[in-house]
């Protein structure tokens, strides 16, 4: 993977390259990264190389005012963490914390820089009307008021409408299991909620092998890869904490993903950290999860379309086909969740209502 | 090796907008501007005349370009997107408010991306090496009073963003135009026939708007930071009286940090800042309705420059 446009990777993958940029380079850098969302994630890589005195100050100022904005956001989400424990508590429910969320709320080295738009929350399908109710009465409202939406979630979704606080603004997530009833793949919600970890007072996250699983499960069922370079180091840097700090998870790994009926997910993660990034994953591992690998001529197919898509979505940055890539993906993904007789008329009726929507567009949303 | 904008003249301006871009110098920031646009040459032209700009690439804070998007359906209703970093973070709009549409992104980047200062929505002039703060809502004649004291003699460091560093509480200047909407642009105009104006732009989600050129004394000490010495929180009243009363300092912090982009986001850093600045700052409530008393009024302040 070393072609010259794709700076972004390069230095992620050998940080000390970035004492030997050119101003030409750091002007492909810093936009790669920011379309990434992975500016956080790069302060924190020159921290961590100590490399902040000797890098030029203008970059910097970049890099650094998206760290901040991500320490920011860790803060805000400490918060929102303890209001919804406080909900979820007086119901006698564990606050199980995914993604972005979780990584932040158990401290993991990933989450240094990281940014992040929403919280996700998992809770059991029985008692979601309950915390809806509650989660309500404190000021979370739906922030889909669009009837057909609403309606698109509940029937087939694996969460409810995203959520959003009234006075806080913020974003929430609440998951009810792991993939939408009518996905392929049928993983069972009860045995992850069985296996989680206390990280602060009924406060929980998915237990190690369980994470890795759900966060390659989400990235390779996601119709839309804008983050999906941030995902794929988000699981290559769990991967490797996991590595040194959790006795027998490699053991644990495949197996468990087969007991999810989500092997197949697992394989892609596997195999894309390795390619990309040059995780070292144990060969055991790798020949366990061959269980997971499609044929030989869809194996060549994925490796066309992924290693398109799973780079920051920036011209500097595209490939031949990438934009081609990203539709594919994108069908995919729906295809993955839908049986085709439901899939159609619901495609066809996004591409209507999006192209109503931009004909009666506010044109000055969001100007100063 | 820098040279000014005024150097061009319009026709090689416009080509370079259409073809590399210009790579144009504000404060602390690089803009790489690209726009294909007559009135977006002419407004830069005119406005920008003293500023540098890079006939060679250097580091760019923000690439921007303001096009029309490449779709047939467009071609019957011309409208404009403006792009960041290849992102239309706004709604397109008329051709024919181009180059107000040029400043507000151009502002919007400001507010949105540099957390290296502590950031507040105000004016700020500098009299005697003391730099005066104004922080206020949209609507409060801020910008009015602005352009009035740069007009007399006041140096601009903003119209709209005082960039406070995290270091010192000193104030780092970014002059641009100054924005002037409605009203405000008739009464300048009467106030002194020296001032400059860029395209007027009609219809806007402001009304009418356009933008005064900053004097070529304050564009030339862009790169110099002024010491805090006043923080006024003005304000027009319809013939008012011209009042300037002194403010305690604790609500002066509140009222600053309800006008900042990112006080809070900043957390301790920002608290920090912000308690330098008003501890440095004499702070004073303002409420006018005539230019000539409020700058006598003002003069009168820079006198107790320390």
């Amino acid at each position: 993977m070393s072609d010259q446009s794709y700076l972004l990777l390069e230095v992620i993958r050998a940080p000390e390259r970035l004492a030997r940029l050119s101003m030409a380079d750091w002007n492909r850098l810093i936009p790669q990264a920011r379309h990434a969302l992975l500016l956080g994630k790069l302060h924190a890589l020159i921290l961590e190389q100590d490399l902040l005195k000797v890098l030029p100050e203008k970059p910097l100022n970049h890099t650094l005012s998206a760290y901040l904005a991500s320490e920011k956001q860790h803060a805000t989400t400490a918060w929102e963490a303890l209001k919804l424990e406080r909900a979820l508590g007086s119901l006698e429910i564990p606050l199980v914390l995914l993604k972005g969320g979780a990584y932040i709320q158990a401290k993991l080295p990933v989450s240094t820089g990281r940014l992040l738009s929403d919280i996700d929350i998992l809770v059991t399908r029985d008692r979601l009307d309950e915390v809806e109710e509650n989660l309500h009465s404190r000021g979370w409202r739906s922030s889909k008021q669009d009837s057909y939406d609403d309606r698109y979630y509940r029937e087939w979704m694996h969460e409810i409408p995203p959520l959003k606080h009234i006075t806080r603004g913020s974003f929430l997530d609440v998951h009810h299991t792991i993939l939408p009833p009518t996905a392929k793949y049928k993983p069972d919600a009860e045995k992850i909620l069985a296996d989680i970890r206390e990280v602060s007072p009924n406060v929980y996250t998915l237990s190690p092998v369980d994470m890795v699983i759900h966060s390659a499960t989400h990235l390779f069922h996601e119709g839309d890869f804008d983050h999906g370079l941030r995902d794929i180091i988000d699981l290559h840097g769990l991967l490797i904490h996991f590595s040194d700090n959790e006795p027998g998870f490699w053991e644990a790994l495949v197996p468990r993903a087969i007991e999810l009926d989500l092997i197949n997910p697992l394989y892609y993660a596997l195999h894309y950290c390795q390619l990309i990034l040059g995780s070292e994953i144990p060969d055991f591992v790798l020949k366990q999860a061959e269980k997971g690998k499609p044929n030989a001529l869809m194996s060549g197919v994925m490796d066309w379309l992924f290693m398109r898509a799973l780079r920051p979505d920036h011209p500097s940055c595209d490939l031949p086909f990438t934009s081609l890539a990203r539709s594919l993906l994108y069908i995919r993904s729906h295809y993955l969740r839908m049986p085709l007789h439901l899939l159609i008329p619901h495609l066809t009726r996004k591409a209507w209502k999006r192209r109503v929507a931009e004909n009666k567009q506010e044109a000055t949303a969001g100007l100063p | 090796m820098t040279s000014r904008i005024s150097d061009f003249d319009i026709d090689h301006l416009h080509a370079l907008l259409k073809s590399s871009g210009l790579f144009l110098k504000t404060g602390p920031f690089t803009y790489r501007i690209r726009s294909s646009v007559r009135s977006v040459a002419e407004g830069l032209f005119l406005l920008y005349g003293q500023n540098r700009f890079f006939p060679e690439m250097e580091f760019v804070d923000f690439d921007i370009r303001l096009d029309s998007p490449n779709s047939l359906r467009r071609r019957f209703r011309p409208k404009l997107d403006f792009y960041f970093d290849h992102q239309t973070p706004f709604k397109p709009l008329p051709i024919s408010q181009a180059f107000a549409f040029l400043e507000w992104g151009m502002n919007w980047c400001v507010s949105v991306h540099m957390n290296q200062y502590l950031k507040l929505h105000a004016a700020v002039l500098e009299k005697n090496g003391r730099a005066l703060v104004m922080p206020a809502a949209p609507g409060s004649g801020k910008s009015t009073l602005c352009a009035a004291l740069m007009l007399r003699g006041w140096r601009l460091l903003s119209d709209e963003h005082a960039l406070v560093s995290l270091h010192d509480s000193h104030l780092i200047p970014v002059c641009r135009p100054i924005s002037l909407k409605n009203k405000s642009i008739k009464v300048i105009e009467q106030f002194d026939n020296k001032a400059l104006f860029g395209p007027l732009c009609k219809d806007t989600h402001k009304g009418t708007v356009t933008h005064m050129r900053p004097d070529a004394r304050s564009v030339e000490l862009d790169d110099t930071p002024v010491k805090p010495g006043w923080m006024v929180f003005p304000k027009y009243i319809v013939e008012g009286e011209t009042r300037l009363t002194e403010r305690i300092k604790e609500t002066a912090f509140l009222k600053a940090g309800e006008q900042s982009f990112n006080y809070s986001l900043l957390g301790a850093k920002g608290f920090e800042t912000m308690s330098k600045l008003i501890e440095a700052c004499d702070c004073y409530n303002f409420s006018y309705s005539n230019l000539d008393e409020a700058v006598e009024t003002f003069e009168k302040l820079s006198a107790t420059a320390v």
